[in-house]
């Protein structure tokens, strides 16, 4: 026996084109949609692992433009303010800190980066509550220093691949002219880590004469601790400001806001056009078979047979664009992560659209809705043709 | 079979149409009974109402007065006016069609076209009937080509096989040789008798070729709308000549 998905299978292959052309419109919207609900998903992952793979939840600062700050840490920058390290100790009394650790952050021109030249920058850590911290940074190669007043350097793994370094090796750091020898290359960790090089808090001190100073204080917390009573606390040191990693998530988080708008507005129209395309392709095919629908009713078809026919043709013409737009979607994820990465003010790093199952089937479920509020006017339109005004009229309508 | 059993009966069927501000009446007070295992053509010139009055028979329109039965059973009649709905359901139960313009599905192949009817209702006791009837009407070695591969003439053979898939009491056949040459169209009036002889199936035939309707066991005439049958000395004069088919 023909089933009623043959038979509306069949009516779509007779106007190849035009089928396949609402396909590819169904497509590309499902498309924009599953990478901007990946992109929602994605952003927020990675931003999440860029700020757990800190190792720590509250930073403390130097006065300055909070902004600053967040993108200083995030980021590297340059025109730091210092802080006494003597902050740490007040700083580690406080029964919600777990623990602490102190980083100097120093850039230099290096003429050698890229054209012309460009931003070094160095993190000065202190060996033992760092790592303590960073206990997820693994070593490709070597270990962490071997004192806290060595001329060594640990590099991020795009630092060493960069640069084509391996453990031995002897970097000079550029104005300075001092060298240190390369004793440990970390495994990616997908985070700005990979492009950094750690040396030993004390001895980029002495190298830029801020012996006891500091830019960042980082801070562990204890679980379950209050972070907003500390927050309330340490708002009251000197000279300090306190960023929550929290916050600066919600900061980028609302920057980004604005672009998940544009994105959510572009997926919307393409959505909107796909069903009026639907519609059309639809309508036109009821029209076209205006005969061939009374003549169907005539050989024993209910009203709710040809709207089921109608409706099932609606549905084929959705699911293949779903289908489709999704696998589009899951190949050029890449490109599309170049793209948004392109057009976003701040983006973490590591895949910006995260498209997996869960999303992959809302898309389809979602264009699969759409597809059947669109077969809806064209279903009912064709269910309630008259056999009789169809033989009647060769022209009909 | 009972010969005499009554397969349509209608009295006083009339339907007008309102164009404007005139009435027509395309059929007016027909009556007549038609027995099961019967074949009958209707024929007159155009407009006379012979389609309306098959229409009407068929199921496929109310009338606006009068009463049809099917067996013993009322369809219309006293002011009785049935939904698309009901007149699908009896249509599909009782009626098969075929048309001037065969109206298959172009892609579809032969055999699911024939298939087509049994998608939407099957009658118990049709699971192999398509085969059958594609090897009664001598079109299995056709099966599976599409309606653009085959001849008018097999595309005809085809829509019997079609409006015959649920095994029908009465098939109705509107104009079924319009679009064939004189060859063909013997060949599918020999098809209407031997279907009618073979499964006792009850044949109402709308032509305007005489030569054709002569096949029939009865022959009514329709004009203006009234109907009358010929017989006798009549139906002489009407179809002068013997068919060949």
């Amino acid at each position: 026996m023909i089933t009623n998905f043959q038979v509306a299978y069949k009516n779509l292959l007779r106007k190849k084109v035009r089928s396949l052309l609402t396909i590819i419109g169904i497509a590309l919207s499902a498309w924009v949609l599953v990478s901007l609900l990946g992109f929602n998903h994605g952003y927020e992952t990675a931003l999440n692992r860029d700020i757990d793979n800190m190792g720590f939840q509250l930073m403390i600062m130097a006065k300055g433009c909070p902004y600053e700050a967040a993108t200083m840490m995030l980021k590297g920058g340059t025109g730091f303010r210092y802080m006494k390290g003597s902050v740490m100790e007040d700083i580690a009394k406080e029964p919600e800190v777990e623990k602490v650790t102190p980083i100097l952050m120093q850039a230099v021109f290096d003429p050698n980066k890229g054209e012309s030249g460009g931003i070094a920058g160095y993190f000065g850590v202190d060996p033992k509550s760092f790592v303590e911290m960073k206990t997820f940074l693994k070593f490709r190669q070597g270990h962490w220093f071997a004192d806290e007043n060595a001329y060594e350097a640990v590099m991020g793994y795009e630092a060493a691949e960069l640069e084509q370094r391996e453990v031995g090796d002897i970097i000079l750091m550029p104005e300075k002219n001092i060298q240190f020898k390369v004793v440990g290359i970390l495994n990616r960790t997908g985070t700005q880590d990979d492009g950094t090089i750690f040396v030993p808090l004390k001895t980029i001190q002495k190298i830029f004469k801020k012996e006891g100073e500091i830019t960042t204080v980082g801070i562990k917390l204890r679980k379950d601790a209050n972070s907003a009573r500390l927050e309330a606390k340490l708002y009251n040191l000197p000279n300090v400001q306190v960023v929550s990693l929290a916050q600066v998530k919600e900061t980028i988080m609302k920057l980004i806001s604005t672009a998940k708008v544009m994105v959510l507005s572009i997926a919307i129209i393409a959505i909107l056009i796909a069903m009026v395309g639907v519609i059309n392709t639809i309508l036109m095919s009821v029209h076209e078979r205006f005969q061939e629908i009374g003549i169907l009713k005539t050989i024993g078809a209910m009203p709710w047979d040809i709207f089921k026919l109608i409706w099932t043709e609606t549905l084929i013409l959705c699911s293949s664009g779903g289908i489709l737009g999704i696998v589009l979607a899951l190949i050029l994820s890449r490109i599309s992560d170049v793209v948004i990465r392109s057009i976003l003010p701040y983006a973490p790093s590591g895949g910006l659209v995260l498209i997996d199952i869960k999303l992959a089937l809302i898309t389809f479920i979602a264009i699969l809705c759409i597809g059947l509020l669109s077969g809806l006017y064209p279903a009912w339109k064709a269910g309630r043709i008259r056999p009789l005004e169809a033989i009647r009229n060769e022209t009909g309508r | 079979m009972n010969a005499n059993a009554v397969s349509l009966e209608a009295i006083s069927l009339t339907k007008v149409y309102v164009r404007g501000s005139e009435e027509i009446k395309a059929v007016n007070d027909v009556s007549l009974r038609i027995n099961k295992g019967d074949f009958i053509s209707i024929i007159g010139p155009s407009g006379s109402g012979k389609t309306t009055l098959v229409n009407l028979l068929g199921c496929l329109e109310n009338p606006t007065a009068g009463e049809l039965s099917l067996g013993s059973k009322s369809i219309f009649g006293r002011a009785k006016y049935l939904s698309e709905r009901d007149l699908t359901k009896i249509r599909r139960e009782t009626f098969g069609y075929i048309f001037q313009n065969f109206y298959l599905i172009p892609t579809l192949t032969v055999m699911e076209n024939v298939m087509l009817p049994l998608t939407f209702y099957r009658k118990p006791g049709t699971e192999n009937e398509t085969l059958r009837l594609l090897q009664l009407l001598g079109m299995d070695h056709r099966k599976d080509h599409l309606p653009a591969q085959i001849s008018g003439g097999e595309m005809q053979r085809v829509a019997i096989a079609r409006a015959m898939v649920n095994m029908p009491e009465i098939l109705l056949a509107d104009e079924p040789t319009g679009n064939l040459d004189t060859k063909r169209s013997a060949e599918i009036v020999h098809v209407l008798r031997e279907l009618n002889r073979d499964v006792h199936l009850t044949v109402i035939m709308v032509t305007h070729n005489q030569e054709l309707a002569r096949q029939a066991d009865r022959l009514f005439e329709m004009r203006d709308g009234l109907i009358s049958e010929l017989k006798g000395q009549d139906r002489s004069d009407r179809c002068l000549q013997p068919l060949s088919p």
